[in-house]
């Protein structure tokens, strides 16, 4: 059978709605009264583009709620998509110090909402006025959120910067790859907005290598960022992956971000193929919209998933089943429309490596299979641009963490695919280094730090550590253990 | 358990806490509630010649998440008939005769004076307070602070009313006097019984920031208010202490001044006041607060072993000292619990910005405290330089950890050495001068 919408308009709607509802002033001014306002705090530490954390919560607590905008703008532009993206546990509030005296954390996310909410659409007037233009052009390539990092940067020290992306709109995962719940796409959109209110050229719809030569991009520009992130979906390479109910789970997040809700198609029976947090994105918004089972099937165990924690919990919360240990064999299909998954059941061997057992194989019943085991690396394609640049053994560009300079002068990179596949956060964070590592390249003068009045400073030889050093925050144990 | 009840210059209370004279105080009902609710006394809601009052009357302080930290109001004395409040008086007395009923009085000529006290004592109250404080809409009309401020006139004033007295009078003062003693001793001189203080402070809580007019706003316009909460403890403990200190005031202090729990009136009375008055924590909270209070002090007394609250009153005063009789070689430094640090650095910006800049961040690999609570790779953790610590207390003042941040006494050998020691051994040249700090 092939699938169809599930739910009306409404009940899909009212499923999909954010988890976290916005704070109202009240609340956010109490929340952001128990900051204790540390001083070179390991939130600012824990996060990739080292927003000065204490500093804005102040301003919350003051009610400077723009002021506070201006703090988190000014060291993420991204900020009003990181604050319901980012994992918040694994970085800022899991660095928090009330941690440490057995406190729930402060709600660094959500007060980051709060305060980006109320910047809006008025985000651009809060920062500096752009430097003046120095006559230098860079060329960013996918306007995915190291794109805009890197490009909002750029554009603020006075280059001349184009973003050329192949999709319609920019913005990449945050326009096209998050679940609803988490964030509308809209703030995406806005975010873009301001990007191109500093000053940046936006080329939505066009493709390098097809609508614009490489050539004609290292011959135009001064320099050029590849922020292309990663590309399709892994295969599973079974029989049967070609049957038309058999998707990537990105395009059926896709598909929820750009057409209503209600028009768009889910199974009965939803199997997920993965365990990361893609793989949750996808089981728990199939739920929401409907589906009557949702299951992950991961070939290792719950310990080996690279979901985290707390999505793994929303996805219970969700009635998802999860299925470890049991493997893909066989798409199984009746009259050319997928009804199962044919399984067979893993088992760690004494070298370590995974292998079936043998005559454990069954049939899981299903009419969606949703493929989340990760996207390929955009190595080939980016060796056919540049056949110098230094790729790893994963297919992931070679660059310097700190500048984002790639092994090809006037080439840098940042994002998914300089670092394999990570947060937003991360690819904001790195579009900014490289932003910096193209200025220092171009100029050879290092762009003043963005002012952090909560952070060491010169003094302590540690200015933007939060950004080019940040800490590592270990995923808080899960709270109970399961059966 | 302890025993808390009183003999306050004559006046019998179950336990040293009062209902101060206020809006709490305003109504038999209230006293009855009050009473009902464990409260020892009631000081009556100022009687005199009948006022009108505004709308609106009280405004706060508020700081963070904490409401009315600091309180202030415009609100006169009682807008009931003083028939009225004698009447009720009289009836709350009948149903309470082993609690104590104070009637608060503020008129303006002698005769006045004489009526209002025998009135009082006519209606069973157990004591008279004078009102001399009161810094709002009274004072302008000769009354409230306008006496209180004047020790002179306050001394007449209290004069007319002990002519009259046949029950104990307290004299209530201002705080809004450079020395507050001064009216202590003109009550002393009068013939007073006690004092009670401090009266509200003279304020402006706020401006509305949209209108530009300050709180409480009456039609466009606000007036100076009488500040009273939380906020004025440290004020209130400051008088009430140099009044119990002072050789010639001694009179029993009922004490008043932000009192919200067992502790702050454990500190009022070991800083010599004998009765309490509470007002705003229960405009905030009721009368139900009593409960925790009698039950803490009483738990209190037992653990310092005293039997009675006597026991316990002024036993601070004489620690409070002149500036030149302390120590000039006493030292001590912070020491930081690393067990208990959070990392949060509180007490190094400080110490950087706000102090004496003795604290250094450094990696703790190089300080060898190990992991723990607040600590990850790379991030910086605070070290105090002993050797320039001046042993301020700031950074164990901000640290949000109990016990985190100890000050340590250090044995420097040295003898004690007080500024007036100091300045004799400078004069006989029998000391040099004492380095000045770099």
């Amino acid at each position: 059978m092939p699938v169809a919408p599930i739910l009306p308009a409404e009940t899909a709607a009212a499923n999909l709605a954010e988890l976290k509802a916005p704070y109202t002033a009240a609340e956010a001014a109490i929340e952001a009264s128990r900051c204790l306002f540390c001083f070179d705090a390991p939130c600012i530490m824990a996060c990739p583009t080292g927003i000065d954390v204490p500093s804005f919560i102040k301003k919350i607590a003051s009610g400077n709620p723009l002021g506070a905008a201006r703090t988190i703008l000014s060291a993420n532009i991204l900020g009003a998509s990181c604050a319901r993206v980012c994992p918040t546990a694994v970085l800022c509030e899991g660095a928090c110090v009330l941690d440490d005296r057995d406190q729930q954390p402060i709600k660094i996310g959500r007060l980051q909402r709060y305060a980006t909410d109320a910047a809006g659409a008025r985000g651009a007037s809060l920062l500096p006025r752009p430097a003046a233009p120095n006559g230098r052009r860079v060329a960013v390539v996918g306007g995915g959120p190291a794109g805009l990092g890197c490009a909002a940067e750029l554009a603020q020290l006075g280059y001349a910067v184009t973003i050329f992306e192949r999709e319609p709109l920019l913005g990449g995962l945050n326009t096209y790859g998050i679940a609803c719940y988490k964030m509308k796409p809209e703030v995406s959109l806005q975010e873009v907005e301001l990007v191109r209110s500093l000053g940046v050229e936006l080329r939505p719809g066009v493709e390098v290598g097809r609508d614009v030569a490489v050539a004609d991009l290292t011959r135009e520009f001064d320099a050029v960022f590849l922020g292309l992130g990663l590309g399709e979906a892994q295969r599973l390479r079974v029989p049967g992956e070609d049957l038309p109910e058999v998707l990537d789970a990105l395009d059926f997040i896709r598909d929820l971000r750009t057409r209503p809700y209600h028009e768009v198609p889910v199974g009965r029976r939803v199997a997920v193929i993965g365990c990361g947090n893609t793989a949750i994105d996808a089981v728990t918004q199939a739920r929401r919209l409907g589906a009557e089972s949702a299951t992950i099937i991961y070939r290792r165990g719950e310990e080996a998933m690279s979901a985290y924690r707390f999505e793994y919990e929303l996805a219970r919360l969700d009635g998802a089943r999860f299925l470890f240990h049991a493997q893909p064999v066989e798409v199984v299909a009746a009259d050319g429309h997928v009804s199962g998954l044919r399984l067979v059941r893993t088992r760690l061997a004494a070298d370590g490596r995974l292998e079936p057992i043998p005559g454990t194989e069954f049939v899981e019943p299903c009419d969606l299979i949703l493929k989340a085991v990760g996207q390929e690396k955009r190595a080939a394609l980016l060796r056919s641009w540049f056949p110098g640049l230094a790729v790893d053994g994963r297919g992931v560009v070679g660059c310097d963490p700190l500048t984002g300079a790639t092994n090809l002068p006037r080439v840098f990179t940042g994002g998914d695919c300089g670092n394999g596949g990570r947060e937003v956060v991360n690819a904001v964070g790195e579009g900014k280094k490289a932003a910096r590592g193209i200025h220092a390249a171009l100029t050879g003068t290092a762009a003043a730090p963005t002012p952090q009045p909560s952070r060491l400073g010169a003094a302590g030889g540690a200015f933007g550590a939060g950004l080019n050093r940040p800490i590592r925050v270990t995923e808080a144990a899960p709270a109970g253990a399961h059966a | 358990m302890a025993d808390l009840s009183i003999d306050f210059a004559g006046i019998k209370s179950p336990n040293p806490f009062w209902v101060a004279s206020g809006p709490p105080a305003n109504t038999a009902y209230q006293a009855h509630r009050a009473f009902e609710a464990g409260w020892g006394g009631v000081v009556w809601k100022t009687i005199g010649d009948p006022i009108v009052n505004v709308a609106s009357r009280y405004s706060a302080l508020n700081y963070g998440p904490n409401r009315m930290i600091g309180f202030n109001n415009i609100e006169l004395i009682s807008d009931r008939s003083a028939d009225t409040n004698f009447r009720e008086i009289a009836e709350v007395k009948r149903r309470w005769p082993h609690h104590a009923v104070i009637a608060s009085l503020m008129v303006d000529t002698r005769e006045r004076w004489h009526e209002f006290v025998r009135r009082s004592a006519d209606a069973g109250a157990d004591g008279i307070e004078l009102n001399f404080g009161c810094p709002h809409g009274m004072c302008e009309r000769g009354m409230g602070s306008a006496v209180g401020q004047q020790p002179a006139v306050a001394e007449r004033i209290t004069a007319w009313a002990m002519e009259a007295a046949t029950i104990p009078v307290i004299v209530k003062l201002t705080p809004n006097i450079t020395d507050v003693t001064a009216a202590a001793r003109a009550a002393r001189r009068a013939g007073a019984d006690a004092i009670s203080l401090i009266n509200t402070i003279n304020s402006i809580t706020n401006v509305d920031l949209d209108t530009l007019v300050p709180e409480p706003t009456v039609r466009g316009r606000s007036s100076h208010g009488g500040y009273c909460g939380p906020a004025v403890k440290p004020i209130a403990l400051n008088m009430v202490q140099s009044c119990a200190a002072d050789p010639d005031v001694r009179l029993p202090i009922s004490g008043i001044g932000g009192i919200a729990d067992w502790r702050d009136a454990a500190e009022f009375i070991a800083l010599g006041a004998s009765s309490l008055q509470v007002c705003t924590a229960i405009m905030h909270h009721g009368f139900r607060i009593v409960e925790d209070m009698a039950e803490g002090l009483s738990a209190y007394l037992d653990r310092m072993g005293c039997a009675r609250l006597t026991d316990l009153c002024g036993r601070a005063v004489p620690t409070l000292q002149k500036w030149e009789t302390l120590d000039l070689h006493f030292q001590r430094v912070a020491r930081i619990d690393y067990a208990k640090c959070i990392g949060c650095n509180l007490c190094y910006i400080a110490c950087e910005d706000g102090a004496h800049q003795c604290i250094d961040l450094l990696p703790p690999e190089q300080l060898g405290v190990g992991p723990g609570p607040g600590r990850v790779a790379g991030k910086p953790v605070p070290k105090v330089r002993e050797a320039d610590c001046v042993g301020c207390n700031l950074c164990s003042l901000v640290c949000p950890v109990d016990d985190c941040i100890t000050m340590t006494e250090i044995d420097n050998g040295l003898p004690s050495l007080t500024w007036t020691q100091y300045q004799e051994g400078l004069q006989r040249g029998t000391m040099a001068p004492l380095p000045p700090h770099p």
